[in-house]
């Protein structure tokens, strides 16, 4: 059945789909799930769903409240989309390095987006919306890094879905950001499926994303158990774009940039499995699709030209 | 045995302004204790008074968080490049 009642309703059961060209052989696998096939294009509809209905249902929200939230952009254009369809007010406070879809897309579906300082990142997004909240405490900020709302998505909905199409799963890589992906299906998994390698790419950006003036401002999610991983691995903004542009020429997959993070780390793990002549099946979270990076020259420029203009930028 | 270090900008204070030093070590805690050595106070940024990685510092060796490879007992090998982080909020 593809009909529903209104867009909300189509946020999730997302397709996973097989990538037979980059995998190294019949035994050793890799699949990727296709989040950018949400609403808004991203895997945080998922999570903006959710959290607005926890706070719906926790008295918070209420019609004409307003939302407040520190994002780099793919949860703000769900909150916005959410927002939008249910009568709330989204005020986005996002890094100014992040790129220029994300900010017309927020516009686009009816957000405010004040902007925090490209030095430290989103670090500076995350102080910046909890100053604003303690001058505001009748704005609901859903604090995507601490919410349980947010991990709940992915227990509740990503995993099982994965574990349905994906039964023999081995491995299960997604990038790291608030880190709900990987401790929702992480957790999932180890409860159902045990013995699964639960693996975190994590990007690497450029210095200015690291220009914090003291160690003391670092940031460690709430959400954050380092229990839930077997691995984490980080990955260069240089080999990422690498990546987003393969699975493009070889797979016909147009994803955003994280996932070429996430695919360099699955391809290093079916490498090792082939190697060690073991069989795998490798899923690979796509959190996005390309649309929003096409400013950027992600997929046109000359590489080196390209992984410049990324340097100081927020790219996952 | 030489070890690739890259340093970043908030810890550079202790090595000159250098972005990339070179130490030595079998493990990882060797390798701090070679490197304060040449670069007075680094390790003490790094490793805490109880000896355990700096809560918003991230250390990878080739790209493995060590935290998941044996932390400060992770073993080395020549050529190994090791890289600093400061912990921060990533894309969301």
């Amino acid at each position: 059945m593809a009909r529903f009642d209104d867009i909300t309703a189509t946020v999730g059961d997302t397709p996973l789909v097989g990538l037979p060209r980059l995998s190294p052989s019949p035994e050793v696998r890799l699949w990727a799930k296709l989040e950018g096939a949400n609403p808004t294009g991203s895997v945080k509809d998922r999570v903006a769903a959710k959290m607005i209905e926890a706070a719906e249902a926790d008295g918070l929200l209420h019609p004409g409240a307003t939302i407040l939230e520190p994002t780099s952009g793919n949860t703000g254009i769900g909150v916005a989309m959410i927002a939008r369809r249910k009568g709330y007010k989204l005020v986005a406070v996002m890094p100014e390095n992040t790129s220029l879809e994300r900010r017309q897309l927020l516009s686009a579906f009816g957000a405010e987006i004040v902007f925090s300082p490209a030095a430290g990142g989103s670090n500076a997004a995350v102080a910046k919306a909890r100053a604003m909240a303690a001058e505001r405490p009748d704005w609901v900020m859903l604090n995507q890094y601490a919410n349980p709302a947010n991990a709940a998505a992915h227990y509740e909905g990503t995993a099982p879905e994965l574990l349905r199409d994906l039964p023999e799963i081995t491995h299960f890589v997604a990038g790291l950001g608030t880190t709900a992906t990987l401790m929702g299906v992480g957790r999932y998994l180890r409860e159902h499926a045990p013995g699964v390698q639960i693996v975190a790419a994590e990007p690497r950006y450029g210095e200015l994303v690291y220009g914090l003036r003291n160690l003391d401002e670092g940031f460690v999610p709430e959400l954050y158990d380092e229990k839930v991983l077997d691995r984490r691995l980080s990955v260069g903004t240089e080999d990422a774009l690498r990546r987003t542009r393969e699975v493009l020429s070889e797979e016909g997959l147009f994803v955003g940039l994280s996932t070429g993070a996430v695919l360099h780390a699955g391809l290093q793990i079916a490498k090792e499995a082939a190697k060690a002549g073991r069989t795998a099946d490798i899923a690979l979270l796509v959190a996005d699709g390309g649309w929003k990076y096409l400013s950027t020259g992600a997929y046109s420029d000359v590489l080196d030209d390209a992984v410049g203009a990324l340097d100081g930028q927020v790219w996952a | 045995m030489s070890i690739e270090v890259r340093i970043p900008t908030i810890l550079r204070q202790h090595t000159k302004g250098e972005k990339l030093v070179s130490g030595e070590g079998e493990t990882l805690a060797e390798l701090f204790d070679h490197l304060d050595a040449a670069n007075n106070g680094l390790k003490a940024r790094v490793v805490t008074e109880e000896g355990a990685l700096h809560r918003f510092v991230n250390v990878y060796i080739n790209d493995e968080d060590v935290r998941f490879i044996g932390g400060l007992e992770a073993k080395l090998s020549d050529g190994d490049q090791v890289t600093i982080l400061p912990a921060v909020a990533g894309g969301m």
